[in-house]
């Protein structure tokens, strides 16, 4: 079957506003989710769950959580980390503090809690714009570091700093089979992906991207800067808390502060802007592309039959890491979303030139 | 419907047969705004009657577009009152003006450029949308109800400047005289009863020109849409509007219909200079 939209009329606006109005691609996906939900669970490893399918799930995740602010509100960030951090360490809160909560709730509170953390630090954002919103938000990073290494309370005066977080209980549903865990992750993903698309299609999204686009003739149709801004602030941090909570409780298991340092933060506005600013696929390819390179590079080079020690290997590794990066950034500017689509257009008329 | 050539043979002068206007919906009364030492405007009144067609005129840097700004709110004059459907204001604030019905397109076009068409002009509807944040995340039941009511007033908008065939391109794509036209159908979308255009044909050829008046006229006779327009054509001004003011130095130099204006001595002195 050809990808080819050509006799797919739509007869109603609803059909029309669907999330995949083309037929193959609502096949396409439906065979995905059933291929994860219901085939990956028996195929897969257990080091594959662990070391690839669950860290790209959170990932991807977190990375949609900046897209919203980054991609679709034009707000630049370089704090997610600490959101994250905000995430894990009020679900680890709420979860040995208040131990009655069902930890569904615990989840969803800690991304409450970073959503409010988000707002705060989103207000200097009606003042300032890209750059000079950058270093602001870079203090949010900093601050959140300090303040989780520094106030024991946050981690209930651990000696070490380090805290370990108790077993997800999710209704009677205990999580801890590689599998079961990467199903967890991949729930929320699909929720929240859902969410997501939902909210950038609807009225909330385009005062948004009219903000990101043009924020005076967005005042001027009645779009408050503020509201605008600080809803994205706020949704977005809510994601990214809620990844944050499920890096560490399921991914991790036990942290300390620098799991979530400035680090992870440049990762994910990487894979932002290397899936593509203002797609929600692009948030999972790019989490694909951060998260399996390396991973590729260190399986590939030993199998090639380059024999190196493992020094040289992980170098190695960080140089050609760092290389695609730039390669890609030239090549294509708005990211693999973006390369998708413009194969999307090319398949729709394919094998006939125009 | 009525063409712009159509009325211009009917003759100029006084307002043309079956042209009814209303009370005043807007009067601004002794703006004067100034940047540091520069005065763009000083001590400017004027008012517009409703249903009616507005020119403001003048030769560049005359403070037309800064008029604009301060109807919309978008500068605060230091001095003056804006008057708009019987309320006083001092400093109009471009948020209250968008929901009162105040919409208005830019000089420089400022569409949304990573968005299609379709949802430029749905952010012209953002104000009367209600649903919150948690319905629309969810996209069902009454959030989507509401999104599709809204889709159909925009495809009437669509359907009536004639831009069907561009409507899910990214508006960046687009030549200009359509990227206008979208921008156009933006304001529309907001149901405003003041339409401000700040050159709404600059830029164009013949024929989009002529398209445009005729949009222009359309919207004026169809919704009965107040219209307060900035043009540098004068063929355009002469033969579209009711009235037309003149701006120059931030002055008002002359007010009155069309062919007033053209006879007034200041104003030809304005646009062509006086001998020293």
């Amino acid at each position: 079957m050809l990808y080819r939209e050509a006799g797919q009329f739509k007869t109603s606006y609803e059909a029309d506003q669907s999330i995949f109005p083309i037929m193959q691609d609502r096949w396409g996906i439906a065979a995905i989710l059933a291929f994860a939900f219901l085939a990956m669970p028996f195929l897969a490893s257990e080091y594959f769950f662990r070391a690839v399918m669950i860290p790209f799930l959170i990932l991807a995740l977190a990375a949609i959580g900046l897209n919203l602010l980054v991609g679709y509100c034009g707000q630049i960030s370089l704090g997610t980390g600490a959101f994250m951090a905000v995430g894990a360490y009020a679900a680890y809160n709420f979860a040995i503090r208040v131990p009655e909560l069902p930890h569904l709730v615990t989840l969803l509170l800690a991304g409450g809690v970073a959503a409010v953390v988000g707002l705060l630090f989103g207000i200097p954002s009606l003042r300032i714009k890209g750059l000079y919103l950058a270093a602001a938000t870079l203090a949010a990073q900093f601050f959140i570091d300090w303040l989780f290494s520094r106030v024991k309370w946050f981690t209930n005066y651990t000696p070490s700093g380090s805290v370990a977080a108790p077993q997800l209980n999710i209704f009677g549903w205990v999580p801890d089979a590689p599998s079961e865990k990467y199903l967890l992750c991949l729930g929320f993903v699909t929720v929240f992906a859902l969410v997501a698309k939902n909210l950038v299609r609807s009225r909330i999204g385009r005062s948004w991207m009219a903000i990101r686009d043009m924020d005076i003739a967005a005042e001027i149709i009645g779009i408050r800067p503020m509201h605008a801004k600080l809803s994205a602030f706020a949704i977005s941090s809510f994601i990214v808390g809620v990844a944050g909570a499920l890096w560490g409780f399921v991914h991790l298991g036990s942290w300390e502060p620098l799991a979530f340092s400035i680090d992870r933060s440049f990762s994910l506005l990487f894979m932002v802007i290397l899936g593509g600013l203002g797609s929600i696929l692009g948030c999972f390819l790019g989490a694909a592309f951060i998260t399996l390179v390396p991973i590729f590079l260190n399986q590939v080079l030993p199998e090639l039959g380059i024999k190196l020690d493992t020094a040289t290997v992980s170098h190695l590794e960080f140089m050609i890491f760092g290389a695609l990066i730039v390669v890609f950034l030239i090549a294509e500017p708005h990211g693999m979303a973006r390369l998708w689509q413009v194969g999307k257009e090319k398949l729709r008329i394919w094998p006939f030139p125009h | 419907m009525q063409s712009a050539t159509a009325r211009a043979e009917r003759g100029e002068g006084q307002p043309a047969a079956g042209r009814k206007f209303g009370g005043e919906i807007l009067k601004v009364d002794g703006i004067s705004l100034s940047f540091g030492g520069v005065k763009a405007l000083s001590d400017v009144s004027f008012s517009i009657r409703e249903h009616e067609i507005f020119a403001i005129i003048g030769p560049n840097g005359a403070g037309k577009s800064s008029m604009l700004n301060v109807i919309n709110g978008f500068y605060h004059p230091q001095q003056g009152t804006v008057t708009y459907k019987g309320v006083t204001r001092r400093d109009v604030d471009p948020h209250d003006a968008a929901r009162n019905g105040i919409a208005r397109t830019f000089q420089n076009i400022a569409l949304f450029k990573g968005m299609s068409t379709l949802d430029n002009v749905m952010t012209g509807r953002i104000l009367k949308m209600r649903r919150g944040i948690l319905w629309q995340a969810l996209y069902w039941g009454p959030a989507q109800r509401e999104e599709i009511e809204h889709r159909a007033f925009v495809e009437r908008i669509i359907d009536f400047l004639e831009i069907q065939a561009i409507r899910k391109t990214p508006v960046g794509r687009l030549p200009y005289g359509l990227q206008k036209r979208v921008e156009l159908a933006r304001a529309l979308a907001m149901e405003p009863d003041l339409l401000l255009l700040d050159e709404p044909m600059a830029g164009m050829n013949v024929e989009e020109k002529e398209d445009m008046c005729r949009f222009i006229l359309d919207v004026n006779e169809q919704f009965g849409t107040t219209i307060a327009l900035i043009e540098h054509d004068m063929g355009v001004v002469m033969d579209i509007s009711d009235r037309v003011v003149v701006l120059d130095y931030g002055r008002k130099i002359a007010d009155g219909t069309p062919d007033v204006v053209r006879g007034d001595k200041a104003v030809i002195d304005a646009y062509l200079g006086v001998a020293h």
